[in-house]
């Protein structure tokens, strides 16, 4: 085992009433870490995160801390704290007994208690808060006392589960910076939950993106937006064309009825596979020009860019430009050979990547990823 | 029309509290009689507290009303604290409905129900062991645990039901076992509930005649009992003193419960404001 692998997850299954959340899980997570498990509502990663915390205990698998397996060691018994979602902070204390809270319960002397919380309360931006009542914060300040109370214990891991979904856009990058710089400074291990994955692209060493209870794929930021290694990663993490294709040969793909020049190999000859191209990585050319060629029928502005739908030959491709096309124009599009990303076939192919029914309405809903509401309406 | 509304509160003001006024000044009466005022004096209750029956059973009264005050208090948190942990909701309805019995039934079938099964079991206790006497202290206070239980529980479950259940986690996260988490989290914020039902278990306990009287024995004679028992001759005027005296403690008691609520519902506005 890696030296440096601070938990492990190994086989990990939990059912709730019958329902699968998590199916034969595994997970290493290393020290000084953040990590950031990202998915749809009901994919499993609060259970994880429940799990790893000692408050719901494992179907089947074991978890290991530090190499010990600790499925029956309680919570108040692990080295782990937690930023609860709703922040769960004591309403008959005021902000510096809840931050002491921790390290009287652990006899800690007097005085350093009294050193502790307040250098805490000086790192989340809490000094002279110190008597004031938790009802009396605000949103984000409650957010920075939840963070204080649990660092404050110097656990070797903190849980935070979507701590800032409740707070409002610009308050929240403000928080994902500070966390980041908390991270640094204490070299504590994070794990965050989100469903928000520009949240866990900004912020995270390794992200561990999940569906359906089951890990999709592990990786740095730039591994999962450049190498999805599916159609349902593909999707989650930002915008993509994804495409039925072939491969012909190793660097030869054969999508939308042409050949093109990749990047990729090590298929089998004429395998299926699922090709993914990013919308930013499209470029649009004059028809002549153009390895393939559409009609325009939609075009957004998007303030430093044009977000465009083209249709050729029926597959709605979404294209970001900074060059103006008028909507009903025929255009030409040219693809890098590294902007061509060949996936294997998965569960998921099909499902994702096709703009056919993308509209204006649908984009202000802001929804990526009609399956994941799928998900939400079944819980 | 607003004269007509101003003259109907002072009547019923007047109805309401005209016989208890009548009372209170009559007990400082020199002269023992409803005829005339003769003057101010303590004479009443000088002779009430040379009345040694009326002292014992005020002491008796005092004694059953915070031992069955205190132990309605114990079992009706930790009642409440079960409901509350309760999964299966038509078990938790069914309990509910159950523990209310004594507070819907009238107090005679209480009472009689009550007699009737001291009775059989003293009859049990007393062929086993002649010296124990169940009906008597033991029996009142068993009687008075028993009314007072659906109070409590009902002063303390709704404050069970506002707490976060991950203030619970939180609380076990940062190391407290269940027991610390209950005495550190949840038990500061379900006290207020428990003050107010303790408050209201004391005072039913203290007032209650109907179901005493019948679980009672001579040798275990509570105040209203005793009241009672006097009125059946002629009225001693030391009894308008006694009642001025209850009447003064229970208007004490009133506004502690209004106060120790009122401090709750205070917290609970501020938060919802937030």
């Amino acid at each position: 085992m890696n030296q440096d692998v601070l938990i492990q997850l190994k086989g990990i299954s939990k059912a709730f009433d019958g329902e699968t959340v998590l199916d034969n899980m595994d997970l290493e997570i290393h020290d000084k870490e953040f990590v950031t498990l990202l998915g749809p509502s009901g994919c499993g990663k609060t259970t994880t995160l429940r799990i790893i915390g000692g408050f719901e205990s494992p179907d089947a698998g074991d978890v290991f801390f530090d190499g010990e397996r600790i499925n029956d060691v309680p919570p108040y018994k692990r080295q782990v704290n937690t930023v609860f979602q709703r922040y769960a902070l004591f309403p008959h204390l005021n902000v510096y007994d809840n931050v002491a809270f921790g390290l009287k319960l652990s006899h800690v002397p007097k005085g350093e208690i009294e050193k502790r919380v307040k250098e805490m309360l000086e790192m989340t931006g809490l000094r002279g808060f110190e008597n004031r009542k938790t009802s009396t914060l605000s949103g984000g300040q409650q957010q920075r006392v939840a963070i204080a109370r649990a660092l404050v214990n110097q656990p070797r891991v903190l849980l935070l589960d979507e701590p800032l979904g409740a707070l409002d856009l610009k308050l929240r990058k403000d928080m994902q910076n500070e966390l980041k710089r908390i991270q640094h400074a204490t070299g504590i291990t994070f794990i965050y939950v989100t469903h928000d994955q520009e949240e866990a692209l900004s912020m995270s060493d390794t992200v561990v993106v999940m569906s359906r209870g089951k890990i999709q794929q592990i990786g740095t930021p730039t591994d999962i937006y450049n190498e999805p290694v599916n159609a349902f990663v593909a999707d989650f993490i930002g915008e993509s064309n994804i495409l039925d294709g072939v491969m012909i040969a190793d660097r030869q793909a054969k999508f939308a009825g042409q050949t093109f020049v990749c990047v990729d190999e090590g298929f089998n000859q004429n395998e299926p596979v699922d090709i993914v191209i990013r919308p930013e990585d499209v470029d649009v050319v004059s028809v002549e020009k153009g390895m393939l060629s559409g009609k325009v029928s939609s075009v957004t502005f998007k303030g430093d860019y044009y977000e465009i739908i083209v249709d050729v030959k029926g597959f709605k491709w979404m294209i970001e430009t900074s060059d103006y096309v008028a909507p009903d124009m025929t255009i030409g599009l040219s693809i890098d050979p590294d902007a061509i990303h060949v996936m294997k076939k998965s569960e998921y192919s099909g499902m994702f990547g096709d703009y056919s029914t993308f509209s204006e309405e649908m984009d202000h809903l802001s929804d990526p990823n009609p399956e994941a509401d799928a998900e939400d309406a079944a819980e | 029309m607003k004269a007509f509304s101003r003259i109907y509160l002072v009547l019923i003001f007047l109805l309401l509290y005209a016989p208890i006024l009548v009372l209170i000044v009559f007990s400082f009466n020199e002269k023992g009689s409803f005829a005339a005022y003769t003057g101010f004096s303590f004479k009443w209750y000088r002779e009430l507290f040379r009345d040694s029956t009326a002292l014992q059973s005020l002491r008796n009264s005092l004694l059953l009303a915070i031992s069955s005050a205190a132990i309605a208090t114990v079992i009706g948190m930790f009642a409440a604290l079960g409901l509350d942990r309760m999964r299966l909701r038509w078990l938790k309805n069914s309990i509910k409905a159950v523990t209310n019995i004594p507070m819907m039934n009238p107090d005679i079938v209480t009472g009689v129900s009550m007699l009737l099964f001291f009775v059989a079991v003293g009859g049990i206790l007393q062929k086993i062991n002649g010296n124990i006497d169940l009906i008597g202290f033991p029996s009142m206070l068993i009687a008075h645990v028993t009314f007072s239980l659906p109070y409590v529980i009902l002063s303390i479950l709704p404050r069970f039901r506002q707490l976060d259940p991950s203030l619970r986690e939180a609380a076990m996260d940062l190391g407290c076992t269940p027991a610390q988490s209950f005495f550190k989290v949840e038990f500061p914020h379900i006290l207020p509930g428990i003050v107010t039902g303790m408050i209201m278990a004391f005072t039913l306990s203290l007032d209650d005649f109907v179901i005493s009287h019948f679980v009672s024995s001579p040798d275990f004679v509570t105040l209203p009992l005793y009241i009672y028992n006097q009125t059946a001759h002629r009225v001693k005027y030391s009894m308008y003193a006694l009642c001025t005296l209850i009447i003064f403690v229970m208007v004490i008691m009133l506004l502690l419960v209004n106060f120790v609520s009122g401090i709750g519902e205070r917290g609970k506005r501020k938060k919802e404001t937030v």
